[in-house]
């Protein structure tokens, strides 16, 4: 065998290893209750079903699925409108500033998220600061109710997912060669179409990332609309969650994180795709 | 302003005391220089000196600090680079890597709004001229590094600019690559009929393509002139270096002479005092032993067609170059013993001190 074919497999190993044991075996394990019956107490009857993805596709639950969906796509819109901006600010900060702008970038990251979904319910209930401030400016109608509604949970997820955008872009950003910026400058285009035709297309595997990393987690998550949501507003992770804790239905809430994890593969290959060719489109460019 | 009637062309592009500093660090620091129309005008000097920097400030990219950059007489020094009638071809090339050749080629006419077919003749004659035409379809990955650099040069030529600025645009090429692109640009140049400011640090490459050069040092003009000029008559010791290959003799002169160890010439209007006698290889004879500056030869270099004698003599530390045709007669050896004659009309004498 040769050196250089064997070296990688053996240092991705341990890696390999750790994920087999304690993330694909215990998910093929969970996954493989969709397959078989509800006992009557809970726990599993092992006899084989495909019952549980019928119901996946009622559509009580398909409306679910849809509107995690619809949750899932406008914070990732939001997300990439707030942060191509601020991505674009930082890749264009002098060098040496660059490394802190990105420190504070992900420093949300550094607390828990709980306690940052926390600091949102402080912000935004009847009594919290941002009411309090309205009033504190002259507001004297009713206080805004905007915790427990859509838009905080929203608020929330963007907020959370926000610092991997930015990354995501930014990383895309500071690779692209200046002086193509400076190109179509100097061939007459001025800076807004300069951006539409030359940066954004250039960009938009960093955004393609960023954006379907923010959607995927969105979409699973259950902690958010939970705390902001009030459990008002369902969104898929929130069903898993019921199944798992509160109904005991762990076969059909395993045939929901199927679905879920299905639909999460599909768009992180889409995206993969995209961007390799991209990236493929360009190698060579650097010399 | 009353400028004097001159003979030649007017300059299409004045560069009037033009400075830019970056903080403390002053990068062009007042240079002035006229170029004139369809001319083929090198900017050369040593890595920063300042030519890279004054080609941003003519494209619009850097601000000057100070003085006026007016084409065809105009001050264009206000205008964002995409008001100004020039271009500039980049040293990386900065193709756009998601555009085929001719979409590249065409987006700097598109800016302009012209008509879609006139865009089309546009672009397919100026793939005809630079021999792009079979790689129009191309994304700029799929090219060679000369085939990249050609379309770079179509993509600001067919914008039919005032001025094309090129900076070190055969810097990637290799060297044989390099030397056929020379003159491929100097056609070119001649065939669009515009004129060209050529960035470069390479003095063989100006001497080759340029019409006229300015010789740049620490932000500043040294000496701006032809290659024949400047390389006969170079204004100063480090001209002298930087173009071509000199020797260096320092010496003193009095009554009109120039003496160094070992080593007499008569020199008409020589200023008395400390100086350093500069000759060019090719401008030193050899004779028998015993006349003038006596030496060893040290060294022999082949070139092909011509070798390089380096002589040790006792004038100067380094040896004395001295260039011979490689199909001479006489066979020289190295530690042989001969006298070198310098021909007093070829010299340039330069004041010690200062440098």
């Amino acid at each position: 065998m040769s050196f250089n074919a064997t070296r990688p497999n053996l240092l991705a190993a341990p890696g390999v290893a750790w994920l087999m044991a304690f993330m694909v075996v215990p998910c093929l394990l969970v996954l493989s209750y969709a397959f078989f019956q509800r006992g009557t107490w809970g726990g599993i009857d092992y006899t084989f079903t495909l019952e549980n993805f019928a119901r996946v596709a009622d559509p009580l639950y398909a409306r679910i699925f849809l509107n995690s969906a619809r949750i899932a796509l406008t914070t990732t819109l939001i997300a990439i409108l707030i942060a191509y901006p601020a991505a674009y600010a930082i890749a264009r900060a002098p060098r040496m500033r660059q490394p802190i702008l990105l420190f504070f970038a992900v420093l949300p990251f550094w607390s828990n998220y709980l306690i940052r979904t926390y600091a949102w319910i402080v912000l935004l209930n009847r009594e919290g600061l941002i009411n309090n401030l309205l009033r504190a400016m002259g507001y004297t109608g009713e206080p805004l109710s905007l915790l427990y509604t859509e838009s905080a949970v929203i608020i929330g997820l963007v907020y959370n997912y926000l610092p991997f955008v930015i990354l995501a872009i930014y990383s895309t950003l500071s690779r692209l060669n200046p002086e193509l910026m400076e190109a179509s400058r100097d061939l007459g285009a001025g800076p807004i179409r300069t951006f539409f035709r030359v940066t954004l297309p250039l960009t938009l595997p960093g955004v393609a990332a960023g954006g379907v990393f923010v959607f995927v987690l969105s979409i699973g998550n259950f902690v958010t609309p939970a705390l902001l949501g009030g459990g008002r507003f369902q969104m898929v992770g929130n069903l898993v969650y019921d199944q798992f804790l509160t109904a005991n239905d762990w076969p059909f809430g395993a045939a929901l994180g199927m679905a879920l994890i299905a639909t999460m593969i599909v768009l992180l290959l889409v995206q993969a795709r995209a961007t390799s060719h991209a990236s493929g489109e360009r190698r060579g460019e650097a010399a | 302003m009353n400028a004097p009637m001159d003979a030649e062309t007017p300059p299409i592009l004045r560069i009037e005391s033009v400075a830019k500093s970056f903080g403390p660090v002053v990068a062009v620091d007042g240079i002035s220089i006229d170029v004139r129309e369809n001319e083929f005008f090198a900017l050369l000097g040593p890595s920063g000196c300042g030519k890279t920097t004054l080609l941003r400030m003519l494209a619009g990219f850097e601000t000057p600090s100070a003085g006026r950059i007016l084409l065809d007489g105009k001050d264009i020094s206000p205008l964002p680079p995409e008001k100004r009638p020039l271009n500039l071809m980049f040293q990386s090339y900065a193709l756009f890597p998601h555009m085929s050749v001719r979409q590249n080629l065409s987006y700097g006419l598109e800016m302009e709004r012209l008509a879609k077919t006139e865009v089309r003749r546009r672009v397919d004659e100026t793939l005809a001229m630079t021999d792009l035409t079979a790689f129009a379809d191309r994304k700029p990955d799929q090219l060679s590094g000369g085939q990249k650099q050609r379309v770079a040069l179509a993509r600001a030529l067919v914008k039919r600019p005032k001025v094309l600025l090129l900076d070190e645009p055969l810097g990637a090429l290799d060297k044989k690559l390099r030397e056929k692109m020379q003159l491929e640009l100097k056609r070119m140049q001649h065939e669009a009929g515009i004129t060209f400011i050529i960035v470069t640090h390479d003095q063989e490459e100006a001497l080759v393509m340029a019409d006229r050069m300015a010789i740049l040092k620490d932000g500043r003009l040294l000496q701006c002139g032809s290659p024949e000029d400047i390389y006969e008559a170079p204004a100063d010791r480090f001209v002298a270096n930087f173009i071509g290959v000199m020797n260096f003799i320092d010496g003193t002169v009095s009554d009109g002479v120039f003496e160094a160890e070992g080593l007499r010439l008569a020199l008409v209007d020589a200023k008395p005092g400390p100086a350093t006698l500069a000759v060019r290889p090719e401008n030193v004879a050899i004779g028998p032993p015993g006349e003038r500056l006596s030496g060893t030869v040290a060294d022999i270099a082949y070139h092909g067609l011509d070798r390089v004698l380096h002589v040790q003599t006792a004038a100067s530390h380094a040896p004395l170059q001295v260039r011979v045709p490689a199909s001479g007669e006489t066979a020289y050896r190295t530690g042989e013993a001969l006298s070198l004659k310098i021909d007093p009309a070829r010299c340039r004498l330069f004041a010690r001190g200062a440098a």
